[in-house]
């Protein structure tokens, strides 16, 4: 089963939209509380990463029976160096971002923490691509 | 699994399946059938959103026979300070004191009086569990039902102790045992504001047995007042005893911001179950965190602002802050009765039980099949026409899509695919009006409609 979301590169108003939608659905199939935790915020992570970051970018979303796997892809700077973008309170964001409470440098880790496994690709000047995939239990 | 006890009835002459209540309820609980509002018990939390939108007042909350009362010989009445505010300030608080005497109670107790001694409690659980933030408060029984259906991965935030209403009845029944009184002779009655607080004393959530017996509409106990005041015609009442100091802070505490004004660090105050609803999603999404404490309250104005509130909640909160004003110039009695029950009660406070997760959302215990049904949804979402009207008996095309996959519903209820249907010859027009009328009555499309809904 697959669900395409749109995300608007710099409106902040509208951030976490798409997680809290994908979020709505993962309860609506039993699935464990905790796993439902875990997606939702590392999508929200990757959500708020297209806004604060590129122009603009689509979350997909595949679910499997055991599985959901999502692709955060997005038209934008992308990321020069990825491990150093991995670190912990790294951030390029800019100060009217970290203003408004975002660009704390824990994006990236963040998402790595809270799925089963991550691939990042990203072109300078194109774009970056996420794919996340967490496993059901149970 | 066990039903929650619900308040709320509907009356089946009064209804006529106007949808109002329908479309309001926050949990999508409500369904039309044979012109009939009906309330599914697994969603209904009793938040009272029906009851106020009726235009019909054909839902109402079911309560306890007032003469039940008098089963008991010690009659104890436990009253919320919403009920002062009930009555326009030239009733005083003697008056009403005496009236409630007069109609048979040998107690008058003050529900908020325990809360300041819940007030400690709840410092004390926060400060000893400090990575469960952000607290939220257990005060309003809607929003406690409300996350145990909706937003059961926050159960674990909510602060699991007993309200002031339990503390307030369990130091009533303790300072009469302590004068001697058998325990089967006391009877403790609580005013309620809402409905919400009737279902959670008949079906406590993380407790086995409420310390209430019975509960009593507040609008009903404000009628009784009112009568007795009228036929006493101005005369002095007669002297009452019993009547205990309330801290202003006490006083506020069923008010919008009287908890959250009453804990240090960053705390919330949210009323109205929408604003709450929309709270509890970003602190699920965890949008919302570094915040400490929230007081969540599923009435507009909370207490002020319960469905069986007979006065505008603004003028309620009005009194209640001049009696807050009037309090802070007193000074504190130490000498409080309720002081010397603080330890036994502290120690009663914490809920014996789990607040268990009752989701609704899910649509089948399988995952597969849960699935299945999903994507059967999606495909009924791409061929209703997601207006929304409620004609099917649903209050939105996604709800009845689910009812549809849950074999609750047909998806020929829907007034477009049932013009579809006709006009390509696969339904006739009588099997369309048959449809109709198990959603919305017999004979409501026939020509005499007019004299039956004239009468």
């Amino acid at each position: 089963m697959e669900f395409t979301y749109h995300i608007e590169g710099g409106d902040f108003s509208r951030a976490g939209a798409a997680s809290s939608e994908v979020k709505k659905i993962l309860k609506q199939l039993n699935i464990d509380l905790a796993v439902i935790k875990r997606v939702v915020v590392a999508l929200y992570e990757a959500e708020v990463n297209v806004v604060a970051h590129a122009h603009e970018g689509i979350m997909k979303i595949t679910l499997a029976p055991d599985s959901i796997e999502a692709v955060i892809a997005d038209k934008g700077p992308g990321i020069p160096d990825i491990a150093l973008a991995m670190q912990e309170g790294y951030s390029t964001a800019s100060p009217r971002v970290r203003e408004m409470g975002f660009g704390a440098g824990m994006g990236l880790p963040n998402i790595k923490k809270n799925c089963d496994r991550l691939e990042i690709e990203s072109t300078v000047n194109a774009g970056t691509t996420v794919k996340m995939t967490t496993f059901f239990t149970g | 699994m066990e039903e929650f006890y619900h308040a709320l009835k509907v009356s089946s002459t009064a209804c006529t399946g106007c949808t109002h209540c329908m479309t309001v309820c926050p949990t999508q609980a409500i369904r039309i059938h044979h012109r009939l509002a009906t309330i599914n018990g697994a969603a209904c939390v009793d938040c009272g959103m029906c009851l106020k939108t009726c235009p019909r007042r054909a839902i109402f909350v079911e309560q306890d026979d007032f003469n039940r009362i008098f089963h008991f010989r010690y009659r104890v009445i436990l009253l919320p300070t919403v009920v002062f505010g009930q009555f326009a300030e030239e009733v005083s608080e003697e008056q009403i004191f005496a009236e409630l005497h007069a109609m048979g109670f040998t107690h008058v107790i003050e529900t908020d009086q325990s809360v300041d001694i819940l007030t400690d409690a709840m410092r004390a659980y926060m400060q000893k569990n400090r990575p469960l933030r952000p607290f939220i408060s257990a005060f309003c029984p809607a929003v406690v039902r409300l996350i145990q259906v909706r937003f059961p991965s926050l159960i674990g935030h909510v602060i699991p102790l007993k309200q002031a209403l339990d503390l307030s009845a369990l130091y009533a029944r303790q300072k009469l045992k302590e004068q001697g009184v058998p325990e089967e002779e006391i009877g403790v009655f609580y005013v309620t504001p809402c409905a919400a607080k009737i279902a959670a004393i008949k079906s406590p959530v993380g407790e086995e047995v409420s310390p209430v017996d019975g509960v009593i509409n507040m609008d009903f106990i404000y009628n009784k007042i009112k009568m007795g005041l009228t036929r006493r015609d101005h005369q002095p009442p007669p002297p009452t005893s019993g009547q205990g100091y309330l801290s202003p802070t006490s006083i506020a505490w069923t008010l919008s911001e009287g908890e959250a004004s009453s804990f240090d660090g960053r705390c919330l105050a949210i009323d109205e179950i929408h604003n709450v609803i929309d709270i509890l999603e970003k602190l699920e999404n965890e949008e919302i965190t570094d915040i400490d404490f929230i007081e969540l309250r599923a009435c507009d104005h909370s207490c002020a602002g319960g469905a069986l509130s007979t006065n505008n909640r603004f003028l309620v909160i009005e009194r209640l802050r001049a009696r807050m004003k009037a309090s802070a110039t007193r000074q504190y009695p130490h000498d409080q009765e309720i002081e010397r029950h603080a330890a036994y009660l502290k120690a009663q406070s914490p809920l014996p039980g789990k607040i268990v997760p009752r989701s609704i959302e899910k649509l089948d215990e399988n995952r597969s099949v849960a699935m299945e049904k999903m994507q059967k949804i999606n495909r009924i979402m791409e061929i209703i026409p997601r207006i929304d009207c409620g004609a099917c008996g649903a209050p939105s095309c996604r709800t009845l899509a689910r009812d549809v996959v849950q074999g609750k519903a047909k998806l020929s209820q829907c007034a477009f695919i049932q013009k579809t249907l006709v006009q390509e010859g696969l339904m006739t027009p009588e099997e369309a009006i048959e449809i109709a009328e198990n959603t919305w009555g017999k004979n409501r499309f026939s020509n005499n409609k007019q004299e039956t809904s004239c009468k």
